[in-house]
């Protein structure tokens, strides 16, 4: 395309100025926000459209929330052990013993 | 003018511009500055292509002959009734998104009034895509407000874009006896009321923007809805007609 000739990008703007923001989309009606990725945008409205534009193209979501990623906390691999392995051996913690009624759904 | 070759005419209007920016659009895919930029100028892209399905479709189906496909592939440039705005070369990054924000407040206003109009296919047609348009005028308006408020270079880039095609946005208000016999009859939008509320969406963002509205006084040019071109519009069909025209009725 000739056309676009004067695109030449311009070094002295950065791109990885942009905050990277994690986007999280429901894609129902009271069910929970999942995670569907990240897109990088200068603002949060921008964040918000490009998240639109990236992951509900086809329909996928009815809400979307953006979120800068520097902003989440996460466990680190180093955790696992004292984080999640405790729960491992205390079945009584889950309600496997009780029958479902017939007819409930979402369990 | 029958009531019926009228419509044909507006159809051809409304479908025609949708097609060739939804192609001028199509041009910037896997070019875009960034992924995510790149992934909405191709829905944008979309959007406009499936407008101009369905008014090239409703066009051809009051002809009685042809289809949409027919219409959009084997017209030549003087028979394309979109105004000259949305054939403009998409030129750098802020040319697109001033040329896009122009022709999206328009169609904003456009569907948003033609909704209510007493053609049910039309009216359908305006209510869905007003959807679409809604969404490009808030993309757009917020890219203009950043890149004319962001660096000197961005600033300098959107004053020129706005410059460069002001002279082609006395055009969209344009009318001829086509829209006459409609408006009367509650089938289409008299274009002159929409200018008031164009003129309020544009000046507003530019103001966001800190960028200067261009000097009305100027030369403006007209005549897309008779048929008048710029030289642009020939190349932007050799490109786009090409592959239905070398291989006529070839399925992909």
């Amino acid at each position: 395309m000739p056309e676009n000739k004067s695109q030449i990008p311009n070094p002295e703007i950065q791109k990885s100025d942009w905050e990277t923001w994690e986007v999280f989309t429901q894609k129902k009606n009271g069910e929970p926000h999942e995670h569907a990725g990240s897109v990088k945008a200068p603002d949060k409205e921008m964040a918000l459209l490009n998240a639109r534009d990236v992951y509900s193209r086809r329909n996928e979501a009815l809400n979307i929330w953006v979120v800068p990623s520097g902003c989440i906390t996460s466990s680190t691999p180093g955790d696992v052990g004292s984080f999640f392995d405790p729960a491992n051996d205390k079945i009584y913690r889950s309600p496997n013993f009780y029958k479902t009624p017939t007819g409930v759904k979402q369990i | 003018m029958t009531e019926q070759d009228a419509l044909f005419e507006y159809c051809l209007r409304l479908g025609d511009n949708s097609l060739v920016l939804g192609h001028r659009l199509s041009e910037w895919c896997g070019h875009g500055p960034i992924l995510e930029e790149d992934i909405a100028l191709a829905n944008m892209s979309l959007d406009l292509i499936g407008q101009a399905r369905g008014f090239l479709g409703y066009a051809a189906k009051l002809k009685g002959a042809g289809s949409d496909d027919d219409l959009a592939f084997k017209r030549d440039a003087r028979q394309f009734r979109n105004c000259m705005l949305v054939e403009q070369p998409n030129g750098d990054f802020a040319m697109t998104m001033v040329r896009s924000f122009f022709y999206s407040a328009l169609a904003y206003l456009h569907f948003k009034s033609l909704a209510k109009t007493k053609d049910a296919t039309i009216s359908g047609l305006a209510e869905k895509s007003l959807k679409e348009v809604t969404y490009h005028l808030r993309h757009c308006s917020d890219w203009i407000i950043r890149l004319g408020d962001g660096t000197d270079e961005s600033h300098e880039r959107t004053q020129n874009a706005l410059e460069e095609l002001w002279n082609y946005t006395n055009e969209l208000f344009e009318t001829d006896e086509a829209d006459q016999t409609l408006v009367s009859q509650n089938l289409a939008v008299d274009l002159k009321t929409l200018r008031k509320e164009w003129d309020d969406i544009i000046n507003k963002v530019l103001e966001d923007a800190t960028l200067k509205r261009p000097d009305d006084s100027r030369f403006m040019s007209k005549g897309g809805i008779k048929g008048i071109h710029t030289e642009h519009l020939g190349f932007l069909l050799a490109e786009m007609q090409f592959l239905p025209r070398a291989y006529p009725d070839t399925k992909w």
